[in-house]
């Protein structure tokens, strides 16, 4: 039972790991972009809710309705303002700019905030529990976590396959002159991918700050969970990112249980197994 | 004025780096005007095209579309204005499907005749097939789709690169028995083809490119094989 536990613990943070990655695939998927300063977004948005937080005086979750548009809109700017000239068929620029990027905003929040560890609290649901069978817990905030990483996943699917703007997305990325010849103008199409890439790190963040202690400098971690869900789940798939990021959970959550000087290491051996193993992923993009 | 142009190209440069692919080009097209352009391999056609449609931008030279100069407007914002291109080599979309492809060709919403329902009665393979990944289709359904995706745009000059490019002569000759249709909705159609053939029986004005040049223009039916093949070939 006690193993049962800790796999089921290992699902449960898998789904926030999935959302560290879903954005990170989106927008690789779209621009063939690898944004290095995706974890320290994360922990940019993480810094954005606490003072939402300390200033309106509302708990971390209700600080979203904040957090994700702010985001959203960073995102926004940052693609229309920066990234886009960057992109070209050169992968180094953008790769460079965002490793610059990383670095800034690590800094300014270092100056902001101090290199202090803080904290969100979300009040009495963080210590809620409910007994799911005999000898098996599960906490009120990590199964929220995992539905909202699960409703994110699916509506990003949703996204993708149902509506014009996925249909805008997807022709982007196959063609990017033809989609251009058929009215989209891609400059913008990229930085709505941006955005909604940043609004989901929104949401990833303000999840990420409830669970742990959280400082400037902890978001290159944060790139590389993501990064190593995406790769165990497969390019082209939001379902296989989802499962990229339980398997990371479960393989950190094992390795842990072992040793707990495992929990990292066990995750990363996992990664490079299925690397080795299979290298285009679990549930790589079917092409037609 | 009578024979106001709805595009009049003229005198354009074009380069690709130092490369000068276009010297002085200058065609125009009428409103319900079928004009072929031809020439060998190399000969500047799809430049000319890709000039007109906004993916490039002519070094000296002016392109008027409907009297208004189209000087650094980039391809979506052509579109906007009427001008749509069925790529060479079809470029469908190959994660979308058929139909998929046909709308994002809509997605501008220009008012006019074309609808996916008078798309598919127009091609009705595509019907049958409407939700097929794009590459599930055969060469000549997939040209059908490319011409159905700009057709959704409503354009009011349709620029088609190669249409007949790889394509079995009785699908061509299939997919051409269709622009008398098309043209019939008040459109005008540029065609680059190397198939002369098809191209002077399809068009009523006819430019010969050679070298970046027009070597030869006419009325289709004015022109005859010696002069064809001699401005074709540099003779």
């Amino acid at each position: 039972m006690q193993w049962f536990n800790v796999i089921l613990q290992g699902v449960l943070i898998g789904g926030l790991y999935a959302m560290f990655a879903a954005g990170l695939s989106l927008i690789f998927g779209v621009m063939r972009l690898v944004n290095i300063a995706h974890g320290d977004l994360i922990v940019l948005a993480a810094y954005i809710s606490l003072m939402v937080v300390q200033s309106l005086d509302v708990d971390p979750l209700t600080s979203l309705v904040f957090v994700v548009p702010a985001m959203a809109a960073i995102g926004y700017l940052l693609q229309r303002g920066l990234l886009n000239r960057t992109l070209g068929d050169d992968l180094l620029p953008p790769l460079l700019v965002t490793f610059g990027l990383s670095i800034i905003i690590q800094n300014g929040l270092l100056e902001l905030f101090t290199a202090d560890s803080r904290r969100l609290q979300a009040g009495p649901i963080e210590v809620e529990t409910f007994q799911l069978a005999p000898g098996v817990w599960i906490g009120a905030l990590p199964l929220i976590q995992f539905a909202v990483a699960v409703a994110v996943i699916a509506g990003l699917q949703g996204l993708f396959y149902r509506t014009a703007l996925g249909r805008a997305f997807r022709a982007t990325s196959d063609d990017q002159p033809v989609a251009q010849l058929m009215g989209l103008d891609t400059r913008h199409v990229f930085a709505m991918a941006m955005a909604l890439s940043l609004a989901v790190i929104a949401i990833a963040g303000v999840f990420l700050a409830v669970r742990t202690n959280f400082d400037p400098a902890i978001g290159p971690a944060r790139l590389i969970f993501g990064f190593e869900a995406v790769i165990i789940g497969g390019l082209g798939s939001m379902w296989g990112t989802l499962a990229g990021g339980i398997i990371l959970g479960v393989a950190q959550a094992v390795g842990a249980q072992v040793d707990p000087g495992w929990q990292l290491l066990a995750g990363h051996l996992v990664f490079l197994a299925i690397l080795a193993v299979r290298p285009q992923g679990l549930f790589p993009k079917v092409s037609g | 004025m009578p024979d106001e142009a709805l595009l009049d190209v003229k005198a354009i440069d074009a380069f690709y780096g130092d490369f000068q692919a276009l010297f002085s080009v200058s065609i125009s097209v009428r409103t319900g005007q079928v004009v072929a352009v031809i020439g060998a391999n190399g000969a500047g056609k799809s430049t000319l095209l890709k000039s007109i449609a906004g993916l490039m931008h002519p070094h000296s030279g002016e392109i008027l579309f409907d009297g208004k100069p189209t000087a650094g407007l980039p391809a979506f914002d052509m579109l906007g204005r009427g001008v749509a291109l069925v790529p060479e080599g079809r470029r469908l979309f190959p994660s979308l499907t058929v139909e998929e492809n046909l709308l994002i060709g809509g997605q501008m919403r220009r008012p006019g005749p074309w609808t996916l329902a008078r798309v598919y009665e127009l091609f009705p393979a595509l019907a049958e097939r409407r939700n097929l990944p794009a590459p599930a289709l055969s060469g000549g359904q997939q040209q059908m789709a490319a011409i159905g995706r700009a057709l959704m745009a409503n354009p009011r000059l349709l620029l088609c690169d190669e249409i007949s490019l790889g394509l079995a002569p009785v699908v061509v000759r299939d997919i051409y028995t269709q622009l008398p249709r098309i043209v019939a909705e008040g459109l005008s159609l540029i065609i680059v083809e190397q198939d002369i053939v098809q191209a002077l029986r399809a068009a009523n004005h006819v430019y010969c490119l050679q070298e970046g040049r027009v070597a030869l223009h006419g009325p289709a039916g004015g022109l005859t094989r010696e002069t064809i093949s001699a401005a074709y070939f540099g003779a």
